[in-house]
């Protein structure tokens, strides 16, 4: 159900931008507009997301350790696993967010005859690693189009990208690692009863609007191809403030503007954010030295406590009598 | 000890397709799967809100008449002030990878146990009342409305996480589902919604002083009973001082040490250490308890418990704090005692009387763990062990989840362990250390009603310890926490029969040649010290 009103929530979105092209106006919405509308909520929408986050407290050092922590000198600790300083924490981080090191340790359970075995997963840490690395190049690779002259590691990019020399234009990798994933992911959520079970709107809308995006794109490169030129003459303008809608813009590349704009708006409200999650998740950014270094907690208020002045007052009789020491010596 | 199952349930373990719609939030208070009502006497001792007689299995839980802006109003705040609840609430991409990672799922295979469906029945609430997206789109973005049918389904799924931590180690974003219980529990305990088994304990140790409510001069008489049995074991006359001003160091332990089996061998353990060393420590009847039931409910349950344990050791002027084998204890102690009740400044940087050692880990709480002392007693040769002692044991070392995930105490048990005993044989690599498999009744739920939940969730562990008891012949299951030592025996017996559970300084105990001793014929359980005794 959810899969399928995702389904047709991008199915509309592509529809919208395949015909704009043909109402009047339609064209310098989807090409101006709402790229403007789109970017400006993505920056501010991130901006306030992060600003929340990073605004609220950490009252307490509560690192997930995931090794041996440093104690006495002489035993081998754990030192990214389980960092005992906020460089190493750092690492720990940098690691997570660049490799994926808690995902590489996933395994899958199984169960038979009352006994449970496991069984290494990796699948899925391949498939993430190979969806956001590929995003990423895609991404620079992008700035072809909105940067003049074009930044020296962008042609470097593509040639390693399209290394495997199958093509005119040259079949690049990340088109295919893209689509591959994204084809996994949303493979899994589907067919794994598990997750099929607990997926929402949002997890099935992302995968698909990715995957029109990737998709439209991978048509204007090998298939419908469209006029680059213009297509860079309009990213140029949009970066200077100095847009032109174009005079017959293809209906493929609307359609790739308009999902572009839509994830743009989409990503601050959304699961998406959890790029900047990596970087202030307490129970990964902290340094396991809460005995060493004290931590402050900024709201940390009084409670109630029953002090020993009035647990010996109401314990006095049976102490004095079982020979304990007495603070409060005059206790009745 | 467990209580003997006259009637042994049968347990069927199965991973079977989720059906149904998780949104649906009614639950079936099936007997044996959840805990009993918190009673209104131990509400009211610790002045908490909405004490009354109810069971979950009631149609009317009588909640206050404004529970929901009760409820969302705590929330709000909690929001506010905890960066993980926010975090934890928003991010989730439910990738999965902490679904099969969780004991209770793999024991009970109900999928709201998979630890982010635990979580999206919080999410839920998060979404349909405090995103922009949830307010407009309810269901379709993932919001559920909070019926009381909600808050009853957050009770039985709540208390039936123990905080172990093991999905947050998979998680690609480190959401810890331990957090999101500890917050859910403190909601729910404002609308005086909590189990008995928690704040029974929890009002004794607030007003007496520890979990059992043992006044301090029976205190006194357990203290003195154990020495008594150390002088049959050992020929040697064994002080145990209480209360006593001036000490070096406080001890504090677990009070399942000096009161239940087999925590009691670990205690006797911990003495016949200390006296021969010479250790110039006292224990406290008044921080009687280490162990911590206040964390199982909310920040400043715990808070207010824990305060005893510094003010003790101010009042009896000690240089530093020396700590029992207990796991939830720890991890109060290690993660939040200094923030919650430092700094320490009235104590000294804690340095082992024995080697000098300064143990700079703990410079800034001033306290120490009984293994980490142990362990550098031994790296510098200052015990004499004879592990031939412990021969009739086959042992195995079940990592607590709090020292793993929330500290990383792991080599420093093993080390002793190690040295005290010449059998030793890890579980399988993926249930040990940071992957450990919880007991299945920590963070209070290791109640009697919750029995069959207790062995389902503690399947996983029980599986590992069947495995090395048929590849080595395992016998013995160690471990330092005093849940462990409650429940672990009841799981052993269910799934693995003849494996007895022990804590490390009991086999430190075993081993331990002291000066002056007689010949030791008994080990700690008075069993022989002959070959193969263990096993009969």
């Amino acid at each position: 159900m959810n899969a399928l009103a995702a389904a047709a929530a991008v199915l509309v979105l592509m529809l919208v931008g395949a015909f704009a092209g043909a109402v009047p106006g339609g064209a310098a919405a989807v090409t101006v507009v709402i790229p403007y509308a789109a970017f400006l909520t993505l920056v501010i929408g991130v901006a306030w997301r992060v600003s929340q986050w990073a605004g609220t407290p950490v009252p307490y050092r509560i690192p997930t350790t995931c090794g041996q922590q440093r104690s006495l000198p002489w035993i081998a600790t754990a030192p990214v696993d389980n960092p005992d300083t906020g460089l190493m924490a750092a690492v720990r981080v940098a690691i997570e967010a660049l490799a994926f090191r808690s995902l590489l340790r996933n395994s899958r359970a199984h169960v038979s005859g009352n006994r449970l075995e496991f069984s290494e997963a990796r699948l899925l840490w391949l498939a993430a690693l190979a969806l956001h690395w590929s995003l990423l190049v895609i991404v620079l690779r992008h700035l072809r189009f909105a940067l003049q002259p074009v930044p020296f590691f962008v042609p470097l990019l593509e040639t390693f990208d399209g290394i495997l020399q199958i093509g005119a234009p040259a079949l690049l990798i990340t088109d295919i690692l893209v689509v591959a994933a994204l084809l996994f992911l949303l493979g899994r959520r589907l067919v794994n009863p598990l997750l099929r079970y607990l997926s929402l709107f949002t997890d099935y809308f992302a995968l698909l609007l990715l995957l029109g995006i990737a998709l439209s794109g991978i048509t204007m490169r090998y298939g419908a191809r469209v006029d680059i030129v213009s297509v860079k003459a309009l990213v140029l303008g949009l970066a200077s403030f100095r847009p032109a809608v174009p005079a017959a813009p293809s209906p493929v590349f609307l359609v790739h503007l308009l999902l572009v704009s839509a994830l743009a708006v989409y990503l601050p409200f959304s699961k998406l954010m959890h790029f900047g999650a990596v970087f202030l998740s307490p129970t990964r950014n902290l340094a396991n030295n809460s005995r060493r270094v004290r931590h402050v907690n900024p709201w940390n208020h009084p409670v109630p406590t029953h002090t020993y002045a009035e647990w010996e007052a109401e314990n006095a009789d049976v102490m004095r009598a079982a020979g304990l020491p007495l603070d409060g010596a005059d206790h009745v | 000890m467990g209580p003997i199952m006259s009637e042994k349930p049968v347990i069927d373990i199965a991973l079977k397709t989720p059906k149904g719609d998780w949104r649906d939030p009614r639950v079936d208070f099936r007997k044996g799967t959840f805990s009993y009502a918190s009673l209104p006497k131990d509400l009211s001792a610790l002045g908490l809100p909405n004490p009354r007689k109810w069971q979950p299995t009631d149609l009317d839980w009588q909640l206050p008449p404004d529970w929901k802006r009760i409820l969302l109003d705590g929330m709000k705040e909690r929001l506010e002030k905890y960066r993980s609840f926010r975090l934890f609430m928003d991010v989730c991409v439910r990738c999965g990878a902490c679904a099969d990672k969780c004991h209770f799922y793999l024991g009970s295979g109900d999928p709201k146990n998979m630890p982010f469906a635990r979580a999206e029945l919080v999410r839920s609430i998060y979404r349909r009342y405090f995103t922009l997206s949830g307010k407009l789109f309810g269901s379709l973005a993932g919001g559920r409305e909070l019926t009381e049918d909600v808050v009853k389904e957050w009770f039985y799924y709540f208390y039936q996480c123990t905080e172990c931590r093991r999905c947050s180690v998979y998680c690609p974003f480190g959401i810890d589902t331990a957090e999101i219980t500890m917050i859910v529990r403190e909601l729910l305990s404002l609308i005086g919604v909590s189990t008995h088994w928690i704040m029974e304990p929890a009002a004794k140790s607030f007003q007496v002083g520890n979990h059992l409510g043992i006044p301090p001069h029976a205190f006194k008489d357990s203290l003195e009973f154990a020495a008594d049995e150390l002088r049959d074991i050992t020929g040697l006359d064994i002080e145990i001082p209480i209360n006593r001003k001036g000490a070096e160091i406080l001890f504090v332990m677990p009070s399942a040490d000096y009161f239940a089996t087999p925590h009691y061998y670990t205690l006797l353990g911990y003495m016949m250490l200390f006296h021969e060393i010479g250790l110039d420590f006292t224990v406290s009847a008044y921080a009687s308890e280490g162990g911590n039931f206040g964390s199982f409910h909310s920040n400043d349950l715990m808070k207010s418990l824990n305060a005893k344990i510094y003010d003790e050791a101010r009042r009896l002027g000690v240089k530093w704090i020396l700590g029992g084998e207990c796991g939830h204890m720890w991890r109060v102690l290690h993660q939040y005692m200094d923030t919650m009740n430092g700094p320490a400044d009235f104590l000294e940087m804690p340095v082992s009387p024995i080697t000098g050692t300064r143990f700079e880990n703990a410079a800034s709480t001033r306290m120490v763990h009984i293994c980490e002392f142990t362990a550098d007693l031994i790296h510098h040769d200052k015990l004499k062990l004879d592990p031939s002692r412990n021969d009739p044991y086959v042992v195995t070392y079940h990592d607590s989840c709090n020292p793993s995930r929330g500290m990383g105490l792991l080599e420093e048990p093993r080390y002793v362990l190690k040295n005290a005993c010449n059998n030793f044989h890890e579980m399988p690599a993926s249930t040990i250390r940071e992957y450990t498999f919880c007991c299945g009744s920590g963070a209070g739920l290791g109640n009697d009603e919750n029995m069959e939940m207790r062995l389902r969730g503690g399947f996983p562990r029980a599986n590992a310890v069947r495995h090395v008891r048929e590849e080595h012949g395992v016998n013995l299951l160690t471990c330092i926490c005093a849940i462990d030592k409650a429940t672990l025996p009841t799981l052993m017996d269910y799934w693995v029969p003849g494996v007895q559970v022990a804590g490390v300084h009991e086999m430190l105990g075993n081993a331990l040649v002291m000066t002056g001793e007689k010949e030791r014929t008994v080990n700690l359980r008075g069993e022989p010290l002959a070959k193969g005794a263990a096993d009969a």
